[in-house]
């Protein structure tokens, strides 16, 4: 555990020495913070004319849902960005030399960056609840379906991680590691489709796999056990290839 | 300390490291010698528990590295050919995370930095990014993370490749004071180095081993055979440079001329003697009672060079006649 900590600790400094983090985080808030203000000022126009007509507006189903929606979308595209360098870097280095001739376990070395890029990924969600505080400061929104979402988009984020985590340890190359998470992530998101054209059981299997699907009940403020599962269970998986992969690495390299 | 028996690496293409058996007691120093690409980093890499071997076993401190990788790597200090730095950490940040992954209580952490930090003489940028270290200070905070935890055995990967010759000097006297109670490998292609600090070396050549024995005797093999460069000088293509070395050839004495060069009215002449002979004396009456200008005679000193060159000139004779002979 101490080492887990100790190489957490090591990785998050790493994104804060290097302008990846505030890249990250700035990208993200701005582009959230685009699309909040721009739902906000529309929010307000038809609860105008919804005031009106004695029909009263729910901030949590017109302003929260669909951005956090969003902001799944967002983290797609960022979570390449958090994971390319994790293993590539040392590999590139020769740091990972270190790291594993250090007495140190290769599961606590996998867990400890995953951490740290989850961490990371939290500070960048942070971003956007400046907004949601925003709507809570003037307006009185549902807290619970709040939380849950968020719940959501960190274990969404999480299993994305995991799964970068693991392409990072297949190459020298950031690059290749960035490029490919991210048409893995796009993969994943677009398995979400399948079902929309097609309601064969492949297709709803596909749909299954998709990362986002499961992301829907968690916007909806819905704490669905079988999401919770589905993404638990994709860290594990994604973490455990992670360990196998790195031992190949050793008897490949 | 380290005890290897019949280690072999095989890659999918290539045999790195072929049926190499050693061992190392404790409080020595030892040199790993081979031209590039013999597997001596390889060989260092299997010791560190980085790579299993493919077949044979390698004993540190007496924990396997294959059963025991925890064990030995608490007990080694490694530091790989090029160092293992993240250059975005301070100095100082660098070794306590590095002694804390090493197993240094958070306690005692401090102190010890502080120590090797001295011994290797990098406090002065101690709060310097790595970044913006030279080569030279690389390499010294890439040995103060080698012995931050105080480790038996040390293995060092090439300590002094690209350093100036002032801080391989300082790098040779740091290992000497580290001697005694570690016990240290160090590879190098470079044989100055073996011959100043080590006190046996083992030898490999594409992945065999070669020889394994103390400095010493290595040197006193060859010792008492002479070698010497001679320069002769000739004008107008005279004297021939066959006729003079058929002169030299029949100096009693000489087991071997090797014309070296002939251009500018000069021809360079390198000599060997038999076991035991001097030869200088009568390889100068000779030339000079053929009437012939001697302008140079010196001893060359058969160096650890020569010794290496021999042995692995040697290694590569038996291999193709065995192979010659393989089919039959």
């Amino acid at each position: 555990m101490r080492n887990v900590i100790l190489i957490c600790n090591k990785e998050l400094k790493g994104y804060f020495a290097s302008p990846i983090a505030y890249a990250v985080m700035a990208l993200f808030a701005l582009i959230f913070g685009y699309l909040f203000s721009g739902y906000t000022r529309y929010f307000a126009q038809v609860s105008m004319q919804a005031m009106m007509q004695q029909q009263p507006m729910n901030v949590n189903e017109f302003i929260i849902r669909p951005m956090l929606g969003f902001a799944s979308t967002i983290a797609l595209f960022l979570i390449p960005m958090i994971t390319m360098r994790l293993f590539a870097e040392e590999k590139k280095s020769g740091t990972i030399e270190l790291l594993l001739t250090s007495p140190v376990k290769d599961i606590e070395i996998i867990v400890g960056k995953w951490l740290g890029s989850f961490l990371l990924y939290g500070c960048v969600l942070l971003m956007s609840a400046i907004n949601v505080a925003l709507l809570f400061a003037w307006g009185k929104p549902d807290f619970k379906p709040v939380l849950i979402a968020y719940l959501g988009l960190l274990l969404q984020g999480g299993s994305l991680l995991a799964i970068g985590t693991l392409i990072s340890t297949m190459t020298k190359n950031q690059i290749i590691a960035g490029g490919v998470t991210f048409f893995v992530c796009l993969l994943l998101w677009m398995l979400s489709v399948a079902t929309a054209f097609d309601s064969s059981t492949t297709a709803q299997v596909l749909n299954y796999c998709s990362i986002v699907t499961h992301f829907e009940s968690f916007s909806k403020g819905l704490l669905d056990s079988k999401d919770v599962v589905f993404y638990v269970s994709m860290i594990f998986l994604a973490l455990f290839l992670t360990s196998r992969s790195m031992e190949s690495l050793r008897w490949r390299s | 300390m380290i005890k290897v028996q019949g280690l072999t690496k095989r890659y999918p293409r290539t045999v790195a490291v072929d049926n190499i058996s050693f061992e190392v007691e404790k409080g020595q120093i030892v040199g790993f010698l081979g031209p590039n690409g013999a597997g001596k980093t390889t060989t260092m890499r299997v010791l560190t528990c980085f790579l299993p071997p493919t077949e044979g076993t390698a004993n540190v401190a007496g924990f396997d590295v294959l059963e025991h990788p925890e064990e030995v790597k608490k007990r080694i200090g490694y530091l790989p050919e090029t160092p293992p730095l993240y250059p975005e950490m301070e100095v100082d940040e660098y070794l306590t995370f590095v002694g804390q992954l090493k197993g240094i209580s958070s306690k005692d952490i401090k102190g010890r930095v502080d120590e090797v930090m001295g011994r290797c003489a990098i406090g002065d940028v101690s709060k310097k990014l790595i970044a913006k270290l030279s080569k030279g200070y690389r390499q010294r905070v890439g040995l103060a993370q080698a012995i931050i935890h105080n480790p038996d055995v040390l293995i060092l990967d090439e300590p002094t490749s690209g350093l100036d010759p002032k801080q391989i000097i300082e790098i040779r006297e740091l290992l000497k004071s580290l001697s005694g109670e570690h016990t240290i490998i160090l590879s190098t292609h470079i044989l100055s180095e073996v011959e100043q600090s080590c006190e046996r070396v083992i030898i490999i050549s594409q992945g065999k081993l070669v020889a394994i024995d103390s400095v010493a005797n290595l040197t006193n093999r060859l010792r008492g055979q002479e070698q010497v460069a001679i320069e002769v000088e000739s004008a107008d293509g005279s004297p021939d440079p066959g006729e003079v070395q058929k002169r030299l050839e029949q100096v009693a004495g000489v087991s071997r001329v090797m014309m070296k060069d002939a251009k500018n009215g000069r021809l360079l002449f390198e000599l060997e003697s038999l076991q035991g002979r001097h030869i200088r004396a009568d390889v100068a009456r000779s030339v000079v009672n053929a009437g012939w200008g001697l302008s140079e005679l010196r001893a060359v000193g058969l160096s650890l060079e020569d010794i290496f060159l021999q042995l692995t000139a040697a290694e590569k004779n038996d291999q193709s006649k065995k192979e010659e002979g393989g089919p039959q």
